[in-house]
């Protein structure tokens, strides 16, 4: 497989088109979990109950389509090689639950991506929308429509006064896990980040850096999102959201107006040599790597950098994990060969840019 | 800022401990998380579940002590799930438990949700019919209320026309 018909298989449409905010905002997320009221949960339901459970649900889903968003693909996990769902796992299409820890599960999902519908995971429905940039409300919109679309197939399991009723306490109510992934460079490389993080807690939010190991920031993109999915309407909450964020992209847009007046050598110097090892490196740990993108991914928005498109941060994020490389190279590596193919894969992806800009 | 715990590593994970009404914020690296078995999974999801399951398990003495039936072996009638198996994993096994061990629930829920016990979000469209049209039965009720109670008859007799519509319109 060509590298570029790779990249085009790997990350997903929605991913490649722009949106509002897009040079902080890299996507918004809405999650809906939803439950039906004639089964017991997956996390406790027998092997014959998720069976059934799952039948029910894919015959009166499968091979529908929702208005614009066109016919959804059924596919269900223990149909998949594990590099496969693995793959899915790393494009943040099905979570690592549903890759593991779930029995007779299934996902849908539509041609650009942006829609997931995960079955038996923890809850029997997890509704997902994916929009790119900073774009809540849309992708609430969306959600609420496909929310809607489903909720005439199957009995809810639904409470007047505890709302929609999910496996986990923490998820009750609304169901609503409302999120955006932010690339927060200057804020980290002017240690402001540090202030922020606890304050951003304050307002019943969580901080959390989503590549990588356990919470470690890799490439400085977090996740914000909500805790609190009771007591609130799907509105406020995303409107909480979305106010902080606002926030957030107001500092960090002025820390890069403060780094480019202050050190603008310095940060120079730091992105053309963050954007020579990824073009020139031979051996590269996912850490470096993602520190390197960061930096590269700042210096295009700054203007710094022109030959390179902003997506490539997104892009090499998701391709340079060890699920995808192992799925382009098509076979299995050890940490050491992966960090070796990973380096070789960014320096194709690089030269591809320039190859493309001097035919044009 | 430092990990709370180590005091070597950055904190990397943040949020906030309510037990009983308190609030604590917790910095942690990602390592003492893991020690400590705050909040991490074997991925990279964050969850709350040992903290909650911690929670649960810490309302059962209490409530042991009590003259009451022990909480731990109520029961569940449609999945059969008790409340001690509950606060082990964390979750409900259907959408009777809800009912189940709703006496329990109150507490539990303000804890998560910062205080909050009852859902004011959306209602489903088909099944929740019922609920959103009593819910706007009352709401129009309390404005005719205010209304006639400051004397603004002309819009107190629009909203008594509207009322009359949709009781009728809910009997045919
Ligand atoms: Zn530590
Ligand atoms: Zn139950």
């Amino acid at each position: 497989m060509s590298l570029r018909n790779f990249i085009d298989k790997a990350v997903s449409p929605w991913m490649q088109a722009d949106g509002p905010d897009s040079d902080i905002v890299l996507s918004s997320r809405i999650r809906l979990a939803r439950n039906l009221s004639e089964f017991a949960f997956p996390v406790i339901a027998s092997k014959q109950q998720s069976e059934k459970a799952l039948e029910h649900i894919k015959t009166r889903i499968k091979d529908q389509s929702y208005h614009t968003l066109g016919k959804f693909e059924w596919i269900q996990m223990d149909e998949l090689e594990p590099i496969e769902k693995r793959v899915l796992v790393e494009k943040h299409l099905i979570s690592p639950y549903l890759d593991k820890d779930s029995k007779y599960s299934a996902v849908l999902i539509n041609e650009s991506e942006s829609v997931s519908i995960m079955v038996n995971e923890e809850d029997h429905l997890r509704i997902q929308c994916l929009f790119p940039g900073f774009q809540l409300n849309e992708a609430l919109t969306l959600a609420n429509g496909i929310d809607d679309w489903i909720e005439e197939k199957f009995n809810y399991a639904f409470d007047e006064t505890r709302g929609y009723l999910t496996s986990c306490p923490t998820n009750v109510g609304t169901g609503l896990r409302a999120s955006v992934m932010v690339h927060l460079p200057a804020l980290m490389i002017t240690q402001r980040m540090n202030r922020i993080a606890p304050a951003i807690n304050q307002f019943g939010l969580a901080v959390r850096g989503i590549y990588g190991e356990g919470s470690e920031a890799l490439g400085n993109v977090f996740q914000i999102s909500n805790q609190i999915t009771l007591g609130k309407s799907e509105e406020d909450i995303v409107e909480d959201l979305r106010g902080v964020v606002m926030q957030l992209i107001n500092q960090e847009k002025a820390a890069r107006k403060d780094l480019l007046k202050m050190s603008k050598v310095q940060l120079e110097d730091r992105v053309y040599r963050s954007y020579g090892i990824l073009a020139n490196s031979r051996i590269i740990h996912s850490k470096e790597a993602a520190k390197c993108l960061s930096d590269v991914r700042l210096g295009i928005d700054l203007e710094l950098i022109d030959e390179l498109p902003k997506t490539i941060l997104n892009e090499l994020m998701v391709l340079t994990q060890p699920g995808f490389l192992q799925h382009y190279f098509r076979e299995s590596l050890t940490p050491d060969e992966r960090d070796i193919r990973r380096a070789t894969l960014i320096r194709e992806r690089i030269q591809l840019e320039n190859s493309d800009q001097s035919t044009d | 800022m430092e990990c709370q715990e180590c005091h070597i590593r950055p904190a990397t994970l943040h949020f906030t401990k309510i037990i009983n009404g308190n609030k604590t914020e917790v910095h942690l690296c990602e390592e003492c998380a893991r020690e400590k078995g705050e909040g991490f999974t074997g991925s990279n999801a964050f969850s709350i579940h040992n903290l909650l399951s911690g929670l649960l398990n810490f309302e059962q003495p209490m409530s042991d002590h009590g003259a009451e039936e022990p909480a731990q072996t109520i029961q569940c009638s449609k999945c059969g799930l008790t409340y001690g198996e509950f606060a082990r994993i964390g979750k409900f096994g259907c959408d009777e438990c809800y009912k189940a061990f709703n006496n329990k629930l109150n507490p539990i829920l303000r804890k998560v949700h910062s205080g909050n016990t009852t859902h004011t979000g959306k209602i489903p469209k088909r099944i929740g019919k019922d609920i959103s049209a009593r819910r706007k039965l009352t709401d129009l009720k309390r404005q005719l209320h205010e209304h006639v109670e400051r004397e603004e008859f002309e819009e107190a007799a629009k909203i008594r026309d509207v009322i009359r519509e949709l009781e009728n319109g809910g009997e045919s």
